[in-house]
């Protein structure tokens, strides 16, 4: 955690780990609900101009939600999310895979472990997504086109942060 | 076999060479004289990075020199940044989110 934003994200050095931390100003019960409810998940959890339509979402170790981030113009992206293991208002853990729209899965996927942690008036989410493969991981931002910047100053700064840790 | 940049980055003798060669372009015998380990090593290395195309060759004289392609290490940067950017983008949804739904249960 930084003091300057609530909003952390690493890469770990071999680059299959994600980590993100974030610092919500809500209590845990609404930031459970927002996690774990899919007329609330679907509200917030495609980056504008994208939406997120969820066909299907049984909350419960074993059961799945099968949704899709679909794109401006329309286009699909399935995927499904299947729930390993749930400790209500502290930590959950799914299986995330992409999918086609008949709900088949492709062959490597990536394992979530979202972590709650009451602070009263905040919450904090941590959340750290380890991917299967590193072709995975390339094809993770497939479909989404945010079209950013990248300048050559941000390289020293990029190989320290993949150096680290 | 395909290769790809997060394979060319995934090895920590890899990341110190890329850094090595950031700074200036070094023949292979250079480069390994900077690591404990034997110039058949880094060789290997270099071709691994080679074919993921984060290093180009370029012939002086007798001798090889081996550079890092920016443009390459620049899609690495462009990844992450996407990538750091869509959770930045989702949680910022989910706390105006938070906040909407607070007003509503007052």
């Amino acid at each position: 955690m930084t003091t300057e934003s609530p909003f952390n994200f690493i890469v770990d050095k071999t680059a299959k780990t994600v980590s993100v931390t974030m610092e919500f100003n809500a209590d845990i019960s609404l930031v459970w609900d927002a996690f774990t409810k899919p007329e609330l998940l679907d509200q917030w959890y495609a980056p504008k101009p994208f939406t997120s339509k969820t066909k299907y979402m049984d909350f419960r170790v074993g059961g799945k939600r099968f949704y899709a981030m679909v794109s401006p113009d329309g286009q699909e992206r399935w995927a499904i999310q299947k729930y390993t293991s749930i400790t209500p208002k502290t930590n959950f853990k799914l299986w995330n895979v992409f999918a086609d729209k008949d709900e088949n899965p492709e062959p490597t996927g990536s394992d979530w472990n979202l972590n709650f942690l009451d602070q009263g008036d905040t919450t904090q989410v941590s959340i750290s997504i380890y991917n299967e493969s590193l072709e995975r991981m390339e094809g993770l931002l497939e479909g989404f086109k945010l079209g950013m910047a990248a300048t050559l100053a941000n390289l020293k700064e990029l190989l320290a942060t993949l150096t680290k840790k | 076999m395909r290769r790809d940049i997060f394979q060319a980055i995934a090895d920590p003798t890899r990341r110190a060479i890329i850094t090595l060669i950031a700074v200036q372009a070094m023949t292979p015998n250079a480069i390994a004289d900077n690591f404990n380990t034997t110039r058949q090593a880094v060789s290997k290395h270099l071709r691994i990075l080679t074919e993921c195309e984060l290093v180009k060759q370029e012939q002086q004289g007798r001798e090889i020199y081996y550079s890092l392609e920016f443009e390459k290490m620049k899609e690495i940067d462009k990844w992450l940044d996407q990538l750091r950017k869509l959770w930045e983008t989702r949680f910022n949804q989910l706390d105006q989110l938070l906040s909407t739904m607070k007003k509503q249960k007052k």
